[in-house]
């Protein structure tokens, strides 16, 4: 059986120029970057070397990045870290509703510690408002934090606008890039962001290799105390392997993203108009006009992801959902509640995200496979079986 | 994740449908939560002679519902009725842990529709059935810890000391006293 992968959004595979990059680091080139002799010196070029491209990805200085763990290492960082930093000129913090769990999450232990925040709704595409960012802003508020783009709904936020908005009012500004970097064009400096959050799991680098562009002048924290590494701001020696793949895989991302999104769209666009036709009853989540190039996201209703999940592995399809079943929690997404859809149909949740190398085929294969599947749900459905009821009597009246 | 029975009743479940002259039904669960099941039965010399059901929700809640079906067969009403929730996810092979939420509902969805027959029988005005009201069951795990809530008090997290309330635009339960909605971010402050 062949399969299909169709979850970027969770992770893409490891491009194999990244993997030989980083395999010296994993064998003979053990050094640590902060010894002096030779081998911590050449593991310390390497180090330096991503650095510069990670930079050159998205417009800013090697000085400018920091590299952490993972994308909520670096949201971790720049939430908690700037919002230490500015506490004595104010302790309030406005972000969206829609941000990853990482950011908000970070706000809570913010709250429990003395901070207040607000949360600035969205519209029905899953869009930030720059005027309702403005609205939020209070005295006191010293931390804006809006993602660029949202990785459920796919929708690309006007981040340059909510950036102009926060440095007018003197109010620092975070970005969580993590979906949208390596997959669409960033330049930091245009945009007019203190700090922006990106990982390499999600542009074909290493998982566990991730950094947080912080602009010259900002103040931030550390939210690792240690030793030198990385300026002072985050303690930890270096991920030597996992960084270089992630520089390597920056420098893939910028030289093909522009081939990679015309290759891509075309094949969304027919997912995104087609899976409603070949389906009734399917919503498209999320904007159309400003969209990640990789992402199709839809609710069907009256059926539940996490079983359509199940039956597509079986066919070899891999995607994701935002389902209350498919979180350990059992919470529906608090992104598509956001935007106003209600639980069962937020239960229907489905994200079919591209990867390079995804073909024309494979979403004709998709056509084949998915229709049945969802056929085969409703005919187990009691919401279904209620709104077929509801509709009889609607036709006879 | 799954056992490989669980797996194979969710793909192939048993007894799915819908009995237009059944003598009981049964409805629990809401789609808030994630899980929604209804019961149906035929009973003949006390004894369940059909059993079907429908159900909205994950793998391990429509694997429960099939497996339900079948152990509840055959079986006299008050037989029906000690079908547990552990029995039935024994009988799996066991479930997640956050999944056990699924074998709840399962028996409960069969000792709804029992009730629901021997109701009709006596004479008694069986409950309403049918319609999903959104906001009756509110709140399956607090959104601070996740730990799951209370059955009986979903306004309380034992966990973190903290006392919720229902947001009246999402119907999701936020934290008492917040100044927005921790779902959709609607203000909470006046309520008019």
């Amino acid at each position: 059986m062949k399969r299909i992968y169709l979850d970027h959004i969770a992770a893409t595979p490891l491009r194999p120029e990244a993997f030989e990059a980083m395999r010296p680091y994993l064998g003979d080139a053990f050094g640590n970057p902060q010894s002096l002799h030779a081998a911590g010196r050449e593991a310390q070029e390497a180090v330096e070397a991503a650095r510069e491209e990670v930079a050159a990805l998205i417009g800013a200085s090697a000085s400018e990045i920091y590299f952490t763990s993972s994308g909520s290492e670096a949201n971790n960082f720049a939430v908690k870290g700037m919002a230490a930093g500015q506490q004595a000129r104010g302790r309030h913090i406005v972000v969206s509703a829609i941000e990853h769990t990482s950011v908000l999450n970070s706000v809570k232990a913010l709250e429990r510690a003395g901070f207040s925040a607000t949360l600035v709704p969205v519209d029905r595409d899953g869009r930030i408002e720059p005027a309702e960012v403005e609205k939020a802003l209070t005295k006191d508020t010293v931390l804006v934090s809006t993602m660029m783009a949202n990785s459920e709904v796919g929708t690309i936020e006007p981040v340059a606008a909510i950036a102009a908005v926060c440095r007018a009012r003197n109010v620092l500004f975070h970005t969580d890039a993590v979906a949208a970097a390596g997959s669409i064009p960033i330049d930091v400096k245009a945009l007019g962001v203190d700090a922006l959050s990106l990982a390499g799991d999600q542009f074909y680098g290493p998982k566990g290799a991730a950094a947080l562009y912080v602009r010259k002048g900002a103040r931030i924290l550390p939210l690792i105390d240690g030793g030198i590494q990385e300026g002072g701001r985050r303690g930890g020696t270096e991920n030597v392997a996992g960084i270089v793949g992630l520089g390597r895989a920056a420098a893939l991302a910028r030289a093909e993203m522009a081939a990679r999104t015309a290759a891509l769209v075309p094949l969304r666009d027919r997912l995104l108009d087609e899976l409603p036709r070949r389906i009734e009853h399917v919503l498209v989540t999320g904007s159309r006009a400003e969209r990640l190039p990789h992402h199709a996201s839809f609710c069907i209703e009256f059926v539940e992801g996490e079983a359509m999940l199940l039956f597509l592995d079986m066919q070899g399809i891999a995607a994701s959902s935002g389902s209350a079943c498919t979180s350990k929690s059992l919470k529906a997404s608090h992104v598509l509640l956001a935007m106003g859809y209600d639980h069962a149909t937020a239960q229907g949740s489905l994200v079919f995200s591209l990867i390079d190398g995804t073909g024309a085929e494979d979403i004709e294969a998709l056509f084949t496979a998915f229709p049945p599947i969802v056929e085969k749900l409703r005919g187990m459905s009691p919401l279904y079986t209620q709104y077929l009821k509801d509709r009889g009597s609607d036709v006879q009246r | 994740m799954y056992s490989d029975k669980v797996m194979d009743h969710f793909a192939n479940p048993r007894n799915v449908g819908v009995l237009a002259d059944a003598d009981g039904m049964g409805q629990v669960g809401n789609p808030v939560c994630g899980d929604m099941m209804t019961f149906y039965i035929k009973v003949k010399d006390d004894r369940l002679a059909d059993v079907k059901f429908q159900t909205f929700g994950c793998g391990a809640a429509i694997a429960v519902s099939s497996m339900v079906s079948e152990m509840a067969k055959g079986k006299t009403l008050d037989e029906g009725l000690a079908i547990t929730n552990d029995l039935v996810a024994a009988e799996l092979g066991g479930l997640p842990k956050n999944k056990m939420h699924c074998s709840n509902l399962g028996a409960d969805a069969l000792h709804e529709a029992i009730k629901n027959y021997r109701d009709k029988l006596a004479g008694r005005a069986p409950k309403e059935g049918g319609a999903v009201d959104l906001h009756e069951h509110e709140g399956c795990a607090c959104p601070y810890c996740e730990t799951a809530l209370e059955e009986e008090d979903k306004t309380f997290c034992r966990a973190c000391r903290i006392e919720f309330e229902e947001c009246p635009a999402c119907g999701g339960i936020t934290k008492k006293g917040d100044a927005a909605c921790i779902h959709c971010g609607r203000p909470l402050g006046d309520k008019g």
